[in-house]
Order: structure tokens, then C-alpha cells, then sequence
């Protein structure tokens, strides 16, 4: 991926400025947020409830807490479960792709099999089981996630390798008498790269929402406030048949522009790295 | 149909069940070992707790244990709710009628609506209406359907008590015909089967979008214009029944997404079927019913891949050549 190119992508499309304005708003969030929420979001009053107001924004939640406070610290779990995840998933998924497509063989037939059946278990059932057994937290989050979403990178990875193992320049590499490992490292990932970074960012799209699902089934980090807990506690106090809509609104729609920015970017890179899809947009 | 390609098939997924039997079992009784559980009871001692694990089948060796529960599971004996004390297969087939209905329902209507919005976005390719469907369908991806199904709630039970907000009937009527215990039922339905179709929609829109504009560049779409047909009728009669093969087939990556909606669907409306067990579950720390129903879950879109497997083949002669 040249980096001219990208910058190109990046900046000089609508869709490009788009996706990153909105991600760097979140990510600020993520970092500052704690920081600029104007209440400290686990202070509890006996404003239950309450509609917006110049001391509440965006009202208050069950517990009497300023839904805007609690809003602005919720990003930092998403941000951080959805990279992290995407991080372990990519990690996962373009070794297995790597060794199963350079290797071929019964390694190959083995890990296929493996991925074939990640690929067809329902991904949140099997969340909710991994969840349920270990005790929530963000690091158990990032993890049942990371390792239920890596199946799809894998398949991609190894088509990838598939065709380049059968390459002029790794032909060449390996009749010049150069390790696997070698041919592996300055051949075959360079050339995978791109397609992974592109897919790992759709993956963050899914980790995001993901996190969000189990926390509103009431899997998430108790101890941190999360976009899904909001809800999650929004639901389960009432708040949508007490029509305390700016409880129940702003949450989901934080989750949905996140998804949403992210999943425009990751768009961006699989139509870079794969021009054919361009025709088709 | 070949024989053989069925065949391979059918053990194709018998063969993931086998994997999901032998992952589930390692999960709970490993991972999850239930012994943690009864060494919590107060003043148990070690001479009841090892009674208790004899009960359980837990003192045998490991082989052993999975053969007992394998066979178990395909004699449907899945154990007992801790919560209701009750079989969790009977309370897997009380729940399993609600789920298909509400999943079937957003199946059926996504596909259709999907399918018709694909062929209006496709022929009008890059003009308003299909930005305007892609940015819709690109929202419908990225919103979360349970927070969509609290929206719905709020809009149409609360502000404008149209629709009932949740369950699947009106508690305590005595209906006097069963027409009307249906319409009862389809009047809760309506909520939660929108929820469903819209999260469905925009993934079988995009499918139907891309097949149909692969369909319109290709050669005999050209002919069937160049020998004088109107657009409408090549569109109709030759386009769309070409598009349509790929909503089949690719619809099975989506079974399992139908099933995660159905879990939070079913919660936020309270829809009694294998979701709403689950997130009961969930709460209680009910490993039977969640074990039960992980596994009806896999067994369930294990089965919908092999149908759309069955049902690719039926559609098109090209596999059947081969």
C-alpha cells in the first residue's frame, strides 16, 4: 500500500474525512473523556430519570447520573475492546492463513477444518457461553472476542497465500535456497499485509458491536461504564416505556456513528487493496 | 441430484455437530467443571461431595464421561434447569415454535424487501435512490437491533400506543376461536418482526444489489436489448431470476447473525422463545439451559447451511454438471 495513495484515501474523499473525523472524535473521547464529563458519571441523585435541563444535557439515568457524563466515559470500552480484539483476531487469523496456505498438506486441511468450523458456530452464542464461564471483565471481553472472529481474516489470508506461493518471485527465492521462514517474512506477508490491516479494521466494526451485544445481555465489565451497560441499565430500569428517550437514544447512536466510521474506512482499504470492487460501487 | 455430492454433505456437517458435541462438553464439564459449584455448598463434606460427583458421572474417566453425554444428548436428555427445576429439553421445545416464528418472519420479509430494493438500487445505479439505499442499508448494519427494537417500543407502544411493547400474547384473555388467538399474536409480533427484518434487510439489499449488477453488464442482458425488448421486461423475466441464485447461497453466512438477533430481540420484547431462555440463563447462571441451548443454536444454522447447500444445488445446473 503506498502511502501516497492512502493519504489520498484518506483525506481527499468525503468518505475518507468522514470515517476519520468521526474515529478521532471517539478516540478523543476515549482518552479524555473521564476528563471533560461535566458529573462524575457514578454519582447517583434522586433525580431519577429526569428530562433534559442546563445541569443535565442529556437528562439523568435510573440511578439519578448524568446520562452525558456517562456517555462520554462509555467510549474508552469500546474503543479499547474494539481494537484490542481486532488486534488478537488479525493476529489469529493471519497465522493460521499463513501456515495453512503456505504449507499446504494435511497442516493445511487441518486448520481449514478448524476454520470452517469457527465460520459456521453461531459467533454470539458461543461469546455468551465463553463469557458466562470466565467472569466478565475487559480483558475477558477482548478475549472471547478476539478468539470467536479470527475465522474469516484466516480464509482470506490463505486464498491470498494460495496465490502467491505459485509466484515468479517466490519460485525464484526458493530456488535460490531460502528458508521457509525467509520466503515467509520478506515475501508472503509483505504481500498479505494490506488485506489483513483492511480486513482487521471491518473486524473492529464487528468487535465494537460485538462488546455492546454482551453488555447489553448483561456480560460486560461491571465496573466500567460501557455504551452497551448504558443500555443495558436503561432497558432493564424501564426507561423506554418511562419514554426517557434521551436515555435510551444517545448510547445506540454513539455504537451506531462508531460502527459506522469504522466500517466506512475499512470499506476504503478492502476497495484500495482490491480494485475490483471499485467497479462495482 | 448426486448422491454423492449429498452425502458428502450431509457428513460434512454431521461432522461439525460431532466438533460443537465435543467442544461443548469440554467447555462445561472442563472449563466450567460443575464439582467448583457444588464445593460452594456450606458444610459439604468431602465424603458428600465425592457422593455428589458419583451422581453426576464425574468420578468416571474423562472418555467415559463424553460417551454418557453424547448419548444423552441424542437421546435429547440435555439435564435440568437449575432455575425451574424443569427438563431443558422441554423447555428448549416450548421455546424453539416463538423463535422460528420470529425468525422466520424476518427472514422471509428481508429477503423479499431486500430482493426488490437490490433490482431499484441496481438499475438505477449511482443515482440518488441507490446512494440513498446504500447509506440505509450501511445504518441498518451498523445499528445494533436491540437498541432499533427499544426505538420501536418507545415510537410505537409509548408515544403512540399503537402496537403491544412485548410477549407474544395479551396475558390473561380467554380467546374464543383460535383466529383470534392469531391475531393476537400477530399484532405482538409486528414489533419485534421489524426489528428482525431490519437487520436482516440491508445484508440480503446488498447481495441482490451486487448480483444484479453483475447480472445487468453481462452479454445476454446486452442481446435481449439489442433485439428490441423493453428495459422493464429484460430486467423482469431475464435479469432478476439470474441475480437471485446468490441470495440463496450467500444468505447462509447470515444464519448465525440471526441467531445473535434473536437472543437480544427476543429480550427487549420479551418474546418467549430460545433468546429469551437464554438471557434467563444468562442471569442465573443456568448452565443446562445455556449448554442446551448453544447447542440447539449450532445444530440449528449447521442444518440451514446443509438446506442452503440442498437448495444451491436444486437452483443451479452448473453444480449438478460437475
Amino acid at each position: 500500500m503506498s502511502e501516497r495513495g492512502v493519504r489520498q484515501l484518506l483525506f481527499q474523499t468525503w468518505r475518507g474525512r468522514l470515517g476519520l473525523g468521526v474515529l478521532g472524535l471517539f478516540i478523543f473521547l476515549a482518552l479524555f473523556g473521564s476528563l471533560i464529563a461535566p458529573d462524575d458519571p457514578d454519582a447517583s441523585s434522586l433525580d431519577i430519570l429526569g428530562g433534559i435541563s442546563a445541569d443535565h444535557w442529556l437528562g439523568t439515568t435510573e440511578q439519578g447520573s448524568d446520562v452525558f457524563s456517562q456517555l462520554l466515559v462509555g467510549a474508552r470500552v469500546s474503543i479499547i475492546v474494539g481494537f484490542a480484539a481486532a488486534a488478537i483476531s488479525a493476529l489469529l487469523g493471519a497465522t493460521v492463513g499463513l501456515i495453512g496456505g503456505y504449507f499446504g498438506g494435511w497442516t493445511d486441511r487441518i486448520l481449514d477444518a478448524f476454520e470452517n468450523w469457527f465460520l459456521v458456530i453461531p459467533q454470539i452464542p458461543l461469546m455468551i457461553v465463553l463469557a458466562r464461564l470466565l467472569e466478565p471483565s475487559l480483558g475477558v471481553l477482548i478475549a472471547v472476542i478476539g478468539l470467536t472472529s479470527w475465522a474469516g481474516t484466516g480464509r482470506i489470508v490463505r486464498a491470498q497465500v494460495l496465490t502467491l506461493r505459485e509466484r515468479a518471485f517466490v519460485e525464484r527465492a526458493r530456488a535460490l535456497g531460502a528458508r521457509d521462514g525467509y520466503i515467509i517474512r520478506t515475501h508472503i506477508l509483505p504481500n498479505t499485509l494490506p488485506l489483513i490491516f483492511a480486513n482487521t479494521v471491518l473486524i473492529v466494526a464487528v468487535a465494537i458491536l460485538a462488546e455492546a451485544a454482551l453488555a447489553f445481555l448483561g456480560l460486560g465489565d461491571p465496573t466500567r461504564i460501557s455504551w452497551g451497560t448504558m443500555l443495558e441499565n436503561a432497558f432493564s430500569s424501564g426507561a423506554p416505556s418511562a419514554g426517557a428517550w434521551w436515555y435510551v437514544i444517545p448510547p445506540g447512536l454513539c455504537i451506531t456513528l462508531l460502527v459506522l466510521s469504522v466500517s466506512i474506512l475499512g470499506y476504503l482499504f478492502e476497495e484500495y487493496v482490491n480494485p475490483r470492487l471499485r467497479e462495482q460501487g | 441430484m448426486s448422491p454423492r455430492w449429498l452425502a458428502g454433505k450431509v457428513a460434512a456437517a454431521l461432522l461439525t455437530f460431532a466438533f460443537v458435541l465435543v467442544f461443548n462438553f469440554f467447555l462445561f464439564r472442563v472449563m466450567g467443571d460443575p464439582t467448583t459449584q457444588l464445593a460452594r455448598l456450606p458444610r459439604a463434606t468431602p465424603e458428600e461431595i465425592q457422593k455428589l460427583r458419583a451422581n453426576y458421572g464425574l468420578d468416571k474417566p474423562i472418555t467415559g464421561q463424553f460417551v454418557d453425554y453424547a448419548g444423552d444428548t441424542l437421546r435429547f436428555d440435555l439435564g435440568t434447569s437449575q432455575r425451574t427445576r424443569r427438563p431443558v429439553w422441554t423447555e428448549i421445545k416450548d421455546a424453539l415454535p416463538w423463535t422460528l416464528l420470529l425468525v422466520g418472519t424476518g427472514t422471509v420479509l428481508a429477503t423479499f424487501i431486500g430482493a426488490w430494493l437490490g433490482v431499484i438500487a441496481a438499475t438505477r445505479r449511482g443515482k440518488a435512490a441507490d446512494d440513498g439505499l446504500l447509506g440505509f442499508s450501511l445504518f441498518t448494519y451498523a445499528a445494533p437491533e436491540y437498541w432499533i427494537g427499544i426505538i420501536l417500543i418507545l415510537v410505537f407502544a409509548v408515544w403512540l400506543p399503537i402496537f403491544p411493547a412485548g410477549q407474544q400474547v395479551t396475558p390473561g384473555v380467554e380467546f374464543s376461536s383460535w383466529l383470534d388467538e392469531a391475531a393476537d399474536v400477530a399484532e405482538h409480533l409486528v414489533l419485534p418482526g421489524i426489528a428482525m427484518t431490519l437487520m436482516l434487510l440491508g445484508q440480503y439489499f446488498l447481495i441482490m444489489r451486487a448480483s444484479m449488477v453483475d447480472v445487468l453488464t453481462e452479454d445476454f442482458i446486452t442481446v435481449k436489448r439489442a433485439i428490441g425488448l423493453p428495459w422493464e421486461r429484460v430486467v423482469r423475466q431475464h435479469a432478476v431470476p439470474n441475480a437471485l441464485l446468490p441470495l440463496v447461497t450467500l444468505s447462509s453466512i447470515y444464519f448465525g447473525m440471526v441467531v445473535g438477533g434473536a437472543i437480544t430481540i427476543e429480550t427487549v420484547f420479551s418474546w418467549p422463545g430460545l433468546g429469551e431462555l437464554s438471557f434467563d440463563a444468562i442471569n442465573d447462571k443456568d448452565f443446562p439451559v445455556l449448554q442446551g441451548t448453544f447447542l440447539i443454536f449450532s445444530a440449528g444454522v449447521i442444518l440451514a447451511n446443509l438446506l442452503a447447500d440442498c437448495l444451491y444445488f436444486v437452483l443451479d445446473p452448473r453444480v449438478q454438471a460437475t
